[in-house]
């Protein structure tokens, strides 16, 4: 249990600048989600958290102590990588143990046992102990790296896309499982990821990266309903937010370039005219995809709705949100 | 009848079958022809034509294992009986056992140096090929070329300087010099072949461990020397290959104490020089534990290189 501080950090490789100057107070016990684009810094942020890499500039605080400079085995972190790094000359046993072994834990072979039968039950991968590390599918490979970060009782757990290459069902199991490992054990998690359902569900604080940059942080709902940018507005939402020029359903404030709405700011049934081009069913939604003005846009409508295409409705904006030409918000 | 995309066809296989028997008769040869030799008699080893069927004798072995001295035939029959088999087989000769000869002690100098060489070229190549595959090195491009360039020459073109400086340093036929020179000259292969081996194994597994709560040598000793396995196995049989057979280092720096088999195993021949059986008879020996060493580490080389658990 930790609480995590980044202040002006700032990292490089070479010509690239990973992490541009951003400054981030992660709560003790708090699920942070990273939100944005490969490239824009999140894996960067769990290295310097890590210890893996080293902060061209700022500090990495745990506590309230200095981190800069020490090892990872020093810090006490666990991580799950985006590659599963599994040691293919272990078996799925041993790798779990790996960790409990090192010279930081030291923990009594009996107590191992147990802890890596107990990790093993909770991803279902206990038939495949004694199996090679290389003779998995890519879903146990992915599981078998999570158990290695479970097995541990760490300050911060640190998960680089741990869900991405599972099946749907295990994948919302694990959402499950990991939320509640999390707030059973009050451990500090920050957690990467491109599935929006994972930020949505899981976190307590999301962080969105640009390019290095990190431009909003707070609770996943503030994130939604009140984004500083298109940019930050474009990371949550299904479907995305609807960007459109800002005069196209009449008055905008002054030096309004885009209106952005989201299927709910999108009111049906009044307004003005639209042509449906096409209906998606997706059983608990359907979504329209609307031609308004030569400008296209998505919504979601009622599950059983008898809309087709071709067909006409009226829509209206609904409270929207107005971003200047530079893509920030204006309130 | 099936055919398959991936499996050769039957008459494919045949030809392949049949290169590689005419490839293996063909390198083979010379290789039964020495082991042969070593059971002939002196007679059966150098007449014309070669003999292929013979009478094989353990002669060349009894030879190569003794030092002998001639007696007449009266001298002979006033000895008392031959205790062993091999006296026996001496006093056939004409002659009778006046000590064991040095090819015991010269076989153990090559195996002192030879291993000991390859050992130590196998800790400092692992040590300088993980460092310049992981670590940021100033210059690493000019050294490892510079650490290449030692090989551009033939070694035995340094002979002299070496010959001068290990008199100076005391190095002259001792275990400790060959040990060191057979190690410079393999340390430039093993460095570049133990680095090859070692950029194959992603960095994400030192990484791991190291989050994992241990040290960066305790990564390298758990994770990446497993995986290395099959590249240190594989280089280690290049330089004890190369350090059993020089010749040419070790005629001019040894020729006593440290002197190891391959320039002994001419002077066997004897003062008449026509005792190629012990001639044969130490080569074959001299065969087997650098054959032994390639069989032993043979699983190590097929497997070829360990595909990892990380996706890329």
């Amino acid at each position: 249990m930790a609480e995590v501080e980044l202040r002006n950090v700032t990292k490089r490789y070479g010509d690239t600048v990973a992490l541009d100057n951003v400054s981030m107070t992660v709560p003790d016990g708090a699920f942070v989600v990273l939100l944005g684009p490969t490239g824009a810094g999140k894996t960067t942020t769990l290295r310097m958290v890590s210890g893996l890499d080293q902060p061209d500039d700022g500090e990495v605080l745990m506590n309230g102590q200095l981190l800069n400079g020490l090892t990872p085995a020093q810090r006490n972190v666990t991580m799950v990588f985006q590659q599963y790094s599994l040691y293919p000359h272990l078996t799925v046993y041993e790798n779990l143990a790996f960790p409990l072994r090192s010279p930081l834990l030291k923990t009594h072979e009996d107590q191992i046992k147990q802890t890596v039968h107990r990790v093993a039950e909770t991803l279902q991968i206990s038939h495949k102990l004694e199996n090679k590390a290389t003779a998995l599918s890519g879903g146990e490979m992915q599981r078998v790296s999570i158990g290695r970060a479970l097995v541990r009782n760490p300050e911060v757990y640190l998960m680089d896309e741990p869900l991405s290459s599972l099946d749907a069902k295990l994948r919302a199991d694990l959402r499950v499982e990991l939320k509640s490992i999390q707030a059973d054990s009050g451990a500090t998690l920050l957690y990467v990821t491109h599935d929006q359902i994972e930020a949505m569900t899981m976190a307590t604080h999301v962080g969105v990266l640009d390019q290095g940059k990190l431009v909003q942080f707070g609770a996943p709902r503030e994130i939604y309903e009140d984004p500083v940018s298109i940019y930050a507005a474009s990371r949550l939402g299904q479907p995305r937010i609807n960007i459109l020029p800002a005069d196209l359903f009449g008055h905008a404030p002054s030096g309004a370039k885009s209106i952005g709405l989201r299927p709910e700011q999108i009111g049906q049934g009044d307004g003005q005219d639209s042509l449906v081009t096409r209906v998606e069913h997706l059983g608990d939604q359907t979504r329209l995809h609307l031609s308004f003005r030569d400008h296209d846009l998505i919504t979601v409508t009622d599950a059983h709705t008898p809309l087709k295409s071709g067909d006409i409705v009226k829509i209206a904006p609904n409270n929207p949100f107005f971003f200047d030409a530079a893509g920030a918000r204006i309130q | 009848m099936s055919f398959s995309v991936t499996e050769p066809s039957n008459r494919t296989k045949w030809f392949a079958g049949t290169a590689v028997v005419l490839y293996a008769i063909i390198t083979l040869l010379p290789l039964m022809w020495i082991i042969a030799t070593g059971f002939k008699s002196p007679a059966d080893s150098i007449s014309y034509p070669p003999k292929v069927v013979f009478e094989p004798t353990l002669e060349g072995y009894v030879n190569l294992f003794t030092q002998r001295t001639r007696m007449s035939e009266d001298d002979l029959a006033a000895l008392p009986p031959a205790q062993t088999w091999y006296e026996e087989m001496v006093r056939e000769q004409g002659q009778v056992i006046s000590g064991p000869s040095r090819y015991g002690e010269r076989f153990l100098n090559s195996v002192i140096i030879g291993f000991g060489s390859t050992i130590l070229c196998m800790v400092l190549g692992t040590a300088a090929a993980y460092a310049f595959s992981r670590f940021r090195v100033p210059l690493k491009d000019d050294l490892l070329f510079f650490i290449l360039s030692t090989r551009m020459m033939p070694p035995i073109a340094v002979a002299i300087p070496i010959f001068l400086m290990f008199r100076q340093l005391g190095l002259n036929d001792t275990h400790l010099g060959m040990i060191l020179l057979y190690t410079a000259v393999n340390l430039s292969l093993s460095v570049w072949l133990l680095k090859g081996f070692i950029d194959e194994i992603p960095i994400e597994y030192e990484e791991a461990a190291l989050i994992d709560g241990y040290t960066r040598f305790q990564a390298f000793y758990k994770v990446v020397l497993p995986q290395a396995a099959t590249g240190i196995a594989s280089t280690a049989i290049f330089c004890l290959i190369f350090a059993w057979n020089e010749y040419a280092f070790a005629v001019l720096l040894t020729s006593g104490t440290a002197q190891t088999a391959p320039p002994f195993i001419p002077t066997i021949i004897g003062v008449g020089g026509k005792d190629w059986p012990a001639v044969a008879a130490g080569a074959t020996i001299f065969l087997v534990p650098v054959m032994v060493f390639t069989i032993l580490l043979r699983k190590h080389l097929l497997r070829g290189i360990t595909f990892g658990a990380v996706r890329k």
